[in-house]
C-alpha cells in the first residue's frame, strides 16, 4: 500500500506499544527512589536517576517511534488533529499548575499578611500569637523565618530576562516564518537563536540565584516571599530548560530536513509551549518581580 | 470498503496473554483493565471500610488502635475516589465513547495505555505505605497540614502516589476531550452527542483543570516538610488554611468529576427502559455545564469553619445553593422522561431509579450543609459522612453499577442472570441505605467523623449502620459472580440488547468487533437515536 493511501481519509490505528509500560516503570523508579532520597534511605538518589534514565529511554523510543511514523507519512489530518487538541490541553494543565503557585501568592499577600496583622477578626491573632507584627511585602513572616533578607528587584536581571524572553518569542516566530517559506537555513539559524536566549536565560536565572543564596540572604526557607519566590520563578526555570532541550530536539531535526511547510506540528507544539513559558514569566515578573 | 481493510490489515499483529494486556492500544481492551483495576479496588477500599464499621460495632477500642483506624479511614477514602470511581469511569469512558460517537478508537490510543499503566504502579506507592515504619497516611483523604505533616516515612510516597493519580488522570482526559472533538462521526454535531459523551467532555474539562491544582498543593506541602519552605506555616507568613483553599479548589469540582459521568449514565439508561426520548435534551447539556463552572466558585463551603472574613462566607454559601438549580432540572428532566413511558424495571432501571431518589437525598442534605449557620453544627460530624456517601455510593457507584449492568450484554455478547442481578440490586439499595441512613441522625446527634470510639448513646445507630455496612459487602460479591457468569456465557445478546435502546453502539454487533468503527458510520444512523424527536 503507498504512503498516499495511507495519508488519505481511514482511521489511524497504531499495534500495541511497549513504551508505556516503560514510561510507567520509570515514572515508578523515580518516585520512589525520591521519595527514598528525602526521607534519607538506602540508595534513594540513585533509584531516582536510574528512574530517570528509564523516562529518557522511554522518551527516546517513544518519540522516536512517533517521528518515523509522521515522516513515513502515516499520519492523516485526523491525526495531525488529536495531536493539536492533545498539546493544547497539556499547556492548559501546565498552566493550572502555575496557578496553584500564583494563587498561594496572591493569598499570601492579600489574606494572610494582613490577617497576622490582625484585621478583619483576626485582632487576638495578633495580640496574642504575633504581638507587634507590621504586615508587609516581602515578608518571611512574624517568625522572621530564615532571618533578614533582601528582596528581588525588577530591574536588573529580572529585567534583562524579560527583554531575552520576549526576543525569543519573536525568533522562534521568524523561525517558523523560515520553515513556512521552505527558507531551511532561516529557520535553523532563528531556531538556533531561540535556543540560545532560552539558555542564556537559564544562566542568567542560575546567576540569580547564586546571588540570592550568598549575598542577600534570600532562599528557599526565607518566609513565604522565599517560598514563593523560588518556587515558582524555579518550577518556570524547569519549564525554560525543558522548552530549550525541545526546541534543540526541533533544531537537529530542521537540520536533518525533517518538517514541511504544511507538515511541522511538532515545530508548532514546541513554539506552542515557548510561548506559554514566555506568557508565565510576563506574570512572574509582574507579580513577583515588580508590584 | 479499502479505508476499512487498510485498518484492519494494520492490527494484524498483537501479542497475545498478559504481553497483548500491557501493550494493548485498544480501547476496549483498556477499558477492561480500567473496569476490572477499579472492581479490584473497589474491594480493597471496601475491606478497609468493613474494618471501620467493625471497629464502630460498639463503643469502646476493640480490634485496632486509633491510629490504624485513622489509615483505614484515610486510605478508604483516596482508594474509593482515585482508585475504584474515577476509574471505572474512565473505563466505561474508553468503552463507550468511541462506539457511541462512531469511531474506530480513542484518538491518541498509546497514551491511553500509558494513563491506564499509571494506575497500578501508584496504587502498589500509595498501598505500601502501610507496611512502612509509622504507619500509611492517617490525616485523612484531604491530607491537611500541619496534621499531614506528622506522616511518618510514608509522608513523600504518599505525595508521589497523588501526582502519579493526577499525571493519569489529565491524560486521560485530554485523550476523551480530543476523542470527542475529532472523532465523532459525520454529522454528529455537538448537540447531537450522547448525553453520556456530553457529561464526559465536560468532565475532562475539570479534570484537566483541577488535577494540576492537586499537585500544587500537595508539592507545595513536600517543600513545607523536605525544603524548608513556608506555605502553610503561619511564622513564615503561610497559612494552613492556604492548603485548604487550594486543595478545595480541586476538591470541589472533582466531586462533580466523579458524578457528572453518573448523570450521563442515568440519561442514557432512563430512556431506553422508558421507551421515551430523554425529555430536555438541551437544557440537560446547559445544566452540566452550568453545574461544571459553578463547581469552580463554591469550594469554600467544605471550610465554613476555619475562619473566613462574613462576606467570603456569604458569597459561597449562596453560590452553593445555586448549583440546587440545575441539578433540580436534571432530576425533573429524569422523572419527566419516565413519565407515561412504557417502564419495564431491568436491573439497570432500578439502579437508575435508586440513583435519581437516592442521589436527591444526598443533594438534599447538601443544601443544608451549604447553610452557614447550619452547617457550623454539621460540619466534621456524621451527617457529612452521610452526605457524600448518598451522594457518592447511591450515587456514583450506583450508576457505575447499572452502567456495567446496561452494556454487559454489549461487551460479552451474553445476557446476565436477570434475576440474580434483581437479587443483587435490592440487597444493595436496601443495605446501602441501613448503613448509610442512620449516620444522618448520628450527625445530627452530635457524634464526630474520623474517630474510633464513641460515647455509648450512640450504640444503636452505629450497629444498625455496621449490619447494613457488612450487608453491602457480601451483597457486591454477588455483583462479581453475576458479571463472572455473564462473562462465561448465558443467552446470546442481540445488537440492540434492549427494546428500547437507540445510539451507535446498538448498531453493532454484541460483543463489538476490535475496532468499533472502522469507517464512519452512515448519517442517518446518528440520527436514529434517542434524545430529540426531530
Amino acid at each position: 500500500m503507498s504512503a498516499q493511501a495511507h495519508a488519505s481519509n481511514h482511521y489511524y490505528l497504531p499495534n500495541g506499544t511497549y513504551w508505556p509500560i516503560i514510561g510507567s516503570v520509570g515514572l515508578f523508579t523515580t518516585m520512589v527512589g525520591a521519595a527514598t532520597w528525602l526521607e534519607d534511605m538506602g540508595f534513594g538518589k540513585y533509584i531516582f536517576l536510574l528512574g530517570l534514565l528509564i523516562i529518557l529511554f522511554m522518551m527516546f523510543g517513544w518519540f522516536g517511534t512517533v517521528i518515523r511514523e509522521s515522516e513515513g507519512g502515516i499520519y492523516n489530518t485526523q491525526v495531525d488533529r488529536s495531536f493539536r487538541w492533545g498539546m493544547t490541553w497539556f499547556i492548559f494543565s501546565e498552566v493550572m499548575f502555575f496557578g496553584a503557585f500564583f494563587g498561594a501568592l496572591f493569598f499570601a499577600r492579600m489574606f494572610v499578611e494582613p490577617w497576622l496583622g490582625g484585621s478583619s477578626n483576626n485582632l487576638f491573632t495578633n495580640l496574642l500569637l504575633w504581638k507587634g507584627y507590621e504586615p508587609g511585602w516581602p515578608s518571611n513572616g512574624p517568625g522572621n523565618v530564615g532571618g533578614s533578607f533582601e528582596a528581588m528587584s525588577a530591574t536588573g536581571i529580572a529585567a534583562l530576562n524579560t527583554l531575552i524572553l520576549l526576543s525569543s518569542g519573536l525568533t522562534v516566530t521568524i523561525a517558523h516564518w523560515g520553515l513556512k517559506q521552505g527558507n531551511r537555513k532561516k529557520l535553523c539559524w532563528f531556531l538556533l537563536f531561540t535556543i540560545i536566549l532560552g539558555f542564556s536565560f537559564v544562566i542568567l536565572q542560575a546567576h540569580e540565584y547564586i546571588e540570592a543564596y550568598t549575598h542577600q540572604n534570600l532562599t528557599l526557607g526565607s518566609g513565604i516571599y522565599g517560598s514563593t519566590f523560588f518556587m515558582l520563578t524555579g518550577f518556570h526555570g524547569l519549564h525554560v530548560t525543558i522548552g530549550a532541550i525541545m526546541l534543540s530536539v526541533i533544531l537537529l531535526r530542521s537540520l536533518k530536513g525533517h518538517f514541511t511547510p504544511n507538515h511541522h506540528f511538532a515545530f508548532e507544539a514546541v513554539s506552542w509551549y515557548w510561548h506559554f513559558v514566555d506568557v508565565v514569566w510576563l506574570g512572574l515578573f509582574i507579580f513577583v518581580y515588580w508590584l | 470498503m479499502s479505508t476499512a481493510t487498510v485498518a484492519h490489515e494494520h492490527h494484524a499483529e498483537h501479542p497475545s496473554g498478559i504481553w497483548r494486556w500491557i501493550t494493548t492500544t485498544n480501547h476496549k481492551d483498556i477499558g477492561t483493565l480500567y473496569l476490572v483495576f477499579s472492581l479490584i479496588m473497589f474491594f480493597i477500599g471496601g475491606a478497609f471500610a468493613m474494618l471501620i464499621r467493625a471497629e464502630l460495632f460498639e463503643p469502646g477500642m476493640q480490634l485496632m488502635d486509633p491510629l490504624f483506624f485513622n489509615e483505614m479511614t484515610t486510605l478508604h477514602g483516596l482508594i474509593m475516589i482515585f482508585g475504584a470511581i474515577m476509574p471505572a469511569f474512565v473505563g466505561l469512558a474508553n468503552w463507550m465513547i468511541p462506539m457511541m460517537v462512531g469511531a474506530p478508537d480513542m484518538a491518541l490510543p498509546r497514551m491511553n495505555n500509558w494513563s491506564f499503566w499509571i494506575l497500578p504502579f501508584a496504587m502498589l506507592l500509595l498501598l505500601s505505605t502501610m507496611f512502612m515504619p509509622g504507619g500509611g497516611p492517617a490525616g485523612g483523604w484531604t491530607m491537611y497540614p500541619p496534621l499531614m505533616l506528622q506522616t511518618g516515612v510514608a509522608f513523600p510516597f504518599v505525595i508521589f502516589a497523588v501526582h502519579m493519580l493526577g499525571i493519569s488522570s489529565v491524560m486521560g482526559a485530554i485523550n476523551v476531550i480530543a476523542t470527542i472533538l475529532n472523532l465523532r462521526a459525520p454529522g454528529m454535531s455537538l448537540m447531537k452527542m450522547p448525553l453520556f459523551v456530553w457529561s464526559w467532555l465536560i468532565t475532562a474539562y475539570l479534570l484537566i483543570a483541577v488535577m494540576p491544582v492537586l499537585a500544587g498543593a500537595v508539592t507545595m506541602m513536600l517543600t513545607d516538610k523536605y525544603f524548608g519552605t513556608s506555605f502553610f506555616n503561619a511564622a513564615g507568613g503561610g497559612d494552613p488554611v492556604l492548603y485548604q483553599h487550594v486543595f478545595w479548589f480541586f476538591g470541589h469540582p472533582e466531586v462533580y468529576i466523579m458524578i457528572l459521568p453518573a448523570f450521563g449514565i442515568i440519561s442514557e439508561i432512563i430512556p431506553t427502559f422508558a421507551r421515551k426520548p430523554l425529555f430536555g435534551y438541551s437544557s440537560m447539556v446547559y445544566a452540566i455545564s452550568s453545574i461544571a463552572f459553578l463547581s469552580f466558585i463554591v469550594w469554600a463551603h467544605h471550610m465554613f469553619t476555619v475562619g473566613m472574613p462574613l462576606t467570603a462566607q456569604l458569597f459561597f454559601m449562596f453560590t452553593t445553593m445555586l448549583i440546587a438549580v440545575p441539578t433540580g432540572v436534571k432530576v425533573f428532566n429524569w422523572v419527566a422522561t419516565m413519565w407515561r413511558g412504557s417502564l419495564s424495571f431491568e436491573t439497570p432501571m432500578l439502579f437508575a431509579i435508586a440513583f435519581v431518589i437516592l442521589f436527591t437525598i444526598g443533594g438534599f442534605s447538601g443544601v443544608m450543609l451549604a447553610l452557614v449557620p447550619a452547617d457550623y453544627q454539621y460540619h466534621q460530624t456524621y451527617f457529612v459522612v452521610a452526605h457524600f456517601h448518598y451522594v457518592l455510593v447511591t450515587g456514583a457507584a450506583f450508576a457505575i453499577m447499572g452502567a456495567v449492568y446496561y452494556w454487559l450484554p454489549k461487551w460479552t455478547g451474553h445476557m446476565y442472570n436477570e434475576t440474580l442481578a434483581k437479587w443483587h440490586f435490592w440487597l444493595t439499595a436496601i443495605s446501602a441505605n441501613v448503613l448509610y441512613f442512620p449516620m444522618h441522625f448520628l450527625g445530627l446527634a452530635g457524634m464526630p467523623r474520623r474517630i474510633p470510639d464513641y460515647p455509648v448513646q450512640f450504640t444503636d445507630l452505629n450497629m444498625l449502620a455496621s449490619i447494613g455496612g457488612f450487608a453491602f459487602g457480601l451483597a457486591q460479591l454477588l455483583f462479581v459472580f453475576v458479571i463472572f457468569q455473564c462473562v462465561r456465557g448465558g443467552k446470546k445478546a442481540e445488537a440492540r440488547a434492549w427494546e428500547g435502546a437507540h445510539g451507535l453502539e446498538w448498531t453493532l454487533p454484541s460483543p463489538p468487533p476490535y475496532h468499533s468503527f472502522t469507517e464512519p458510520p452512515a448519517a442517518q444512523l446518528i440520527w436514529a437515536h434517542p434524545y430529540r424527536d426531530d
